[in-house]
C-alpha cells in the first residue's frame, strides 16, 4: 500500500518537476533571449507596428464595446447600491474608480489574452509546425529576433492603450445610463469623480497595472507558441493554454500589485 | 579525396533522448555532385541532413562543410555558414503571411544591402529559373503543392549556395511536379556550380537523377556506390528497398504471437 | 494582405485614440490639470488628534481647496500629531489663522479647514500655526453625552 503511494509521489513529483518547473526556467531563458534580440524589433520599427495593428486594432471592437457594456453595468448596479445610502451623486465616483484602477487593467487584460495572445500562439506555433522557423534558422535569420519579439513588444505597447480605452469607454457608458437614462445630476457625477480619482494614485497605478498584464500575456502568448508540438493538437493545447494561464496569472499579479499600491489608502 | 570534398561526417554519433539514431557513421560528399541519401523511414537520414546543416549538434564526431567543422561553430561562424548553404523542406515552409515575391527576397533583403531595385530584378531571375515568375504576386496559401515547393527552390538558392540539402523533395508530388523537381535539381546544381544532397526514399527518381547514392539502414551507411552499383547490387535489404519487394529483411508482418494459437484463443 | 501605408495608418489611428484615452482619463476624470504642478508653500499645525485624516486629503478655506495635506508624523516630544500643508502659492494667510479637521458629510473623508485670522502679516513657508482644534472622534462624543446624560439624571434626583 505504502508502496503505491510512494510511487504516485515519485510520479507526481516527476510531473510537477518535468513539466512545469523545466518549463518555468525554460520560459524565464526566453524572456531573456527575447529581450536580449530585441534590437531588430526597434531599429525596424514597421515590424512592430505590424504587430500591434494584429493585436492592438483588431482588439479594439471587443475592447471598446466591452468597456462600454461593463462602464453601463456599473451605472446601473452602482445607482442601486447608492441610492439606498443617499449617495447617488457619488456614482461618477464608482464607476470611475472601479474602471480605472481595477477593472480597465484586468477586464481588457483577460479580452487581450484570449483574442490577441491565443491569436499569437496560434501563428507561432503553426509556423513552427509547418517548419518556418526552422527555415528561417537555416537561412541564418535568428527567428527570435524576426518572428517571436517584434510580436511580444506589439502585445506589450498595445495593452496599456487597451486598457485606457476601456476604462474611458466604461466612464462613458457609466455617464450614459447614470446621468442620460437615470438622471443622477451631471455635475455632480463630473465634479465629485474628479474630487476623488487622483492622477498619481489611480491613473498612473492602472497604467502601471496593464502594463505589467501586457508583458505577461505577451510572453506567455509567445513562449506557448513556441514551445509547442509542432502538430493540430499540440497549438491547440498552446492555445488553450495561453489563455488560461494568462487569465490566471493576471488574476494573480492583480491581487499582487493592488496589495501593494492601494494598501497605503 | 580529402580536399575535394565539400561534407565530410566523421564517427557521427547522434541520439534523440534516449533513443540512438545514427551510430558512428561516415560519409563524404564530393565537390559539385549530386548526392543521395536514402532508406526507410527512421533510418536518420533526416537527422543526418539537419546535422549538416548545423539545425542539430552530434553527440560524437565531426562534421565538416567547406573545411568547416560546423558542429563546433560558434553563433557568427554558424550564421555565415549557413548563408552559403541552402536547405528545401519537406512541404517548402514558405512564409505564409508574405507574397512568393517577398518569400524568395527574404535573404537578400535580411543578409544584404542591395537597392531594391536589384532585389526585385534578381528575385524575378530566380523565380524565372523554377518557372514561376508569372506566380511573384501569388500568396503561399494560392499555390499548388508543386509550386509551393518550386518557389521554396527559388527561395533557397537566392543567395547562390554553394551547397543545397533537400528534404525529401519528391513527396506527395503528381508525376509532372516531381520531373520539374528533378531536373531543376539537376539544373541548378550544374549552373550554380554547387554540391546537392537530396534525401529522399522515392528511388526511381532519385536513381536517374543523382551522380552517388549513400544507402542507410538503422543509423548506418549499409552500401554507397553509383546509380549503375545500386541496382546491380545484391545485398538483400538494397534489393528490397530499390525494387519495392513486400517481404525480405523488412518483414511483412509486424510480430505477433503464433496465427493458428490466436485465432483458437476464444 | 495590408500594404505597409494602411498598416501604419491604422496603428497611427490606434495610437491617437489610445492616448486620447489616457488624456480624458487623466484630465476629465481625474484632477492633473488641477493641482499637482503649482507652485506650493509649507504650513505645520499640531493636532492632538487627527482622526481619520490621511495624506493627500484637501486643505480648504471658506469651502474651496487651496492646498493638500503633505506629511502626518508623531511627534515624540510633545506627543501630538504634526502635520505639513503643501498650500497653493497664490493663497495667502495671516499669521493667527486657525485650523481645523472637518469632515465632509456626516460619515465622509475628513479634511483641514483654514479659517483666516486678522494679523496683518502673512503665514511663510515652515510656520507653524498656534490655533488648532482637533479632530471630533465620535466614541469620545458618545462616551460625554453618556457622561452628560448620567449627571443630569444624578442633577434630577
Amino acid at each position: 500500500m505504502t508502496q503505491r503511494v510512494l510511487e504516485l509521489m515519485r510520479a507526481l513529483g516527476a510531473r510537477i518537476v518535468n513539466a512545469w518547473i523545466w518549463r518555468l526556467g525554460f520560459a524565464c531563458r526566453f524572456l531573456w533571449l527575447i529581450l536580449r534580440e530585441s534590437g531588430p524589433s526597434f531599429r525596424r520599427f514597421p515590424l512592430t507596428i505590424r504587430e500591434v495593428y494584429f493585436s492592438g486594432v483588431l482588439s479594439l471592437v471587443i475592447i471598446l464595446v466591452s468597456g462600454l457594456f461593463v462602464g453601463m453595468v456599473l451605472g446601473l448596479q452602482g445607482y442601486d447600491t447608492l441610492a439606498r445610502y443617499g449617495s447617488s451623486e457619488a456614482l461618477g465616483v464608482l464607476v470611475s474608480l472601479s474602471l480605472v484602477r481595477e477593472l480597465g487593467p484586468v477586464v481588457a487584460g483577460l479580452l487581450f489574452a484570449s483574442r490577441a495572445g491565443s491569436a499569437i500562439t496560434a501563428e507561432i506555433g503553426l509556423m513552427k509546425a509547418t517548419e518556418q522557423l526552422s527555415a528561417m534558422e537555416m537561412m541564418a535569420v535568428d527567428p527570435i529576433a524576426r518572428v517571436v519579439a517584434p510580436r511580444f513588444w506589439g502585445g506589450v505597447l498595445s495593452m496599456p492603450l487597451l486598457a485606457a480605452l476601456f476604462s474611458a469607454m466604461g466612464v462613458f457608458g457609466g455617464y450614459l445610463v447614470g446621468v442620460r437614462l437615470i438622471g443622477v445630476d451631471e455635475g455632480s457625477f463630473w465634479s465629485q469623480m474628479q474630487a476623488a480619482v487622483d492622477f498619481r494614485e489611480d491613473i498612473v497605478n492602472g497604467v502601471i497595472k496593464s502594463f505589467v498584464f501586457g508583458v505577461a500575456v505577451s510572453w506567455i502568448a509567445v513562449f506557448e507558441g513556441y514551445d509547442a508540438p509542432p502538430t493540430a493538437e499540440g497549438v491547440s493545447g498552446a492555445t488553450t493554454r495561453t489563455v488560461v494561464t494568462s487569465s490566471l496569472a493576471i488574476l494573480a499579479l492583480d491581487f499582487v500589485l493592488t496589495a501593494l499600491m492601494f494598501r497605503g489608502l | 579525396m580529402a580536399t575535394s570534398n565539400l561534407v565530410e561526417v566523421q564517427n557521427v554519433t547522434f541520439s534523440y533522448d534516449q533513443r540512438q539514431v545514427l551510430k558512428d557513421i561516415n560519409l563524404a560528399i564530393p565537390k559539385g555532385k549530386v548526392v543521395a541519401i536514402m532508406g526507410l523511414s527512421g533510418c536518420g537520414k533526416t537527422t543526418l541532413l539537419r546535422l549538416i546543416g548545423g539545425a542539430l549538434l552530434p553527440d560524437q564526431g565531426e562534421i565538416r562543410v567547406a573545411g568547416e567543422v560546423i558542429n563546433k561553430l560558434d553563433d557568427e561562424g554558424l550564421f555565415a555558414l549557413r548563408r552559403r548553404i541552402g536547405m528545401l523542406f519537406q512541404f517548402g515552409a514558405l512564409f505564409t503571411d508574405m507574397s512568393s515575391f517577398d518569400n524568395v527576397a527574404f535573404q537578400m533583403r535580411e543578409h544584404t544591402q542591395l537597392p531594391e531595385a536589384l532585389i526585385r530584378d534578381l528575385t524575378l531571375m530566380k523565380l524565372q529559373a523554377v518557372g514561376l515568375r508569372g506566380a511573384a504576386d501569388l500568396m503561399p496559401s494560392e499555390l499548388s503543392g508543386g509550386m509551393a515547393r518550386r518557389v521554396a527552390l527559388a527561395r533557397s538558392i537566392a543567395l547562390d549556395p554553394m551547397l543545397m540539402l533537400y528534404d525529401e523533395p519528391f513527396t506527395g508530388l503528381d508525376p509532372i511536379s516531381l520531373g520539374v523537381i528533378g531536373q531543376l535539381i539537376r539544373r541548378l546544381n550544374d549552373s550554380l556550380g554547387a554540391t546537392s544532397i537530396v534525401v529522399t526514399h522515392d528511388v526511381a527518381e532519385a536513381l536517374e537523377l543523382v551522380d552517388y547514392v549513400y544507402y542507410m539502414s538503422a543509423g548506418k551507411v549499409e552500401f554507397q556506390g553509383t546509380p549503375q552499383e545500386v541496382r546491380a547490387a545484391t545485398l538483400s535489404s538494397l534489393r528490397q528497398f530499390v525494387y519495392g519487394e513486400p517481404d525480405g529483411p523488412v518483414p511483412f508482418h509486424y510480430p505477433a504471437p503464433d496465427y493458428r494459437q490466436d485465432l483458437l484463443a476464444q | 494582405m495590408m500594404t505597409r501605408k494602411e498598416l501604419d495608418l491604422w496603428v497611427g489611428i490606434f495610437a491617437v485614440v489610445g492616448i486620447g484615452a489616457m488624456l480624458f482619463l487623466s484630465l476629465k476624470v481625474a484632477n492633473l490639470a488641477s493641482f499637482t504642478a503649482a507652485d506650493t508653500y509649507q504650513v505645520n499645525a499640531r493636532f492632538e488628534n487627527i482622526g481619520g485624516l490621511k495624506v493627500r486629503a484637501a486643505v480648504k478655506s471658506a469651502g474651496v481647496v487651496v492646498g493638500r495635506v503633505g506629511e502626518i508624523r508623531f511627534d515624540n516630544e510633545s506627543f501630538e500629531a504634526m502635520v505639513a500643508m503643501n498650500l497653493d502659492s497664490r493663497f495667502q494667510f495671516p499669521k493667527d489663522s486657525s485650523a481645523k479637521i472637518l469632515t465632509s458629510g456626516l460619515l465622509g473623508e475628513q479634511y483641514i479647514g483654514i479659517t483666516a485670522g486678522g494679523d496683518s502679516a502673512n503665514l511663510k513657508s515652515g510656520d507653524v500655526l498656534k490655533l488648532t482644534q482637533s479632530a471630533v472622534v465620535l466614541e469620545n462624543l458618545i462616551g460625554q453625552f453618556l457622561y452628560n446624560k448620567a449627571a443630569e439624571g444624578d442633577g434630577k434626583k
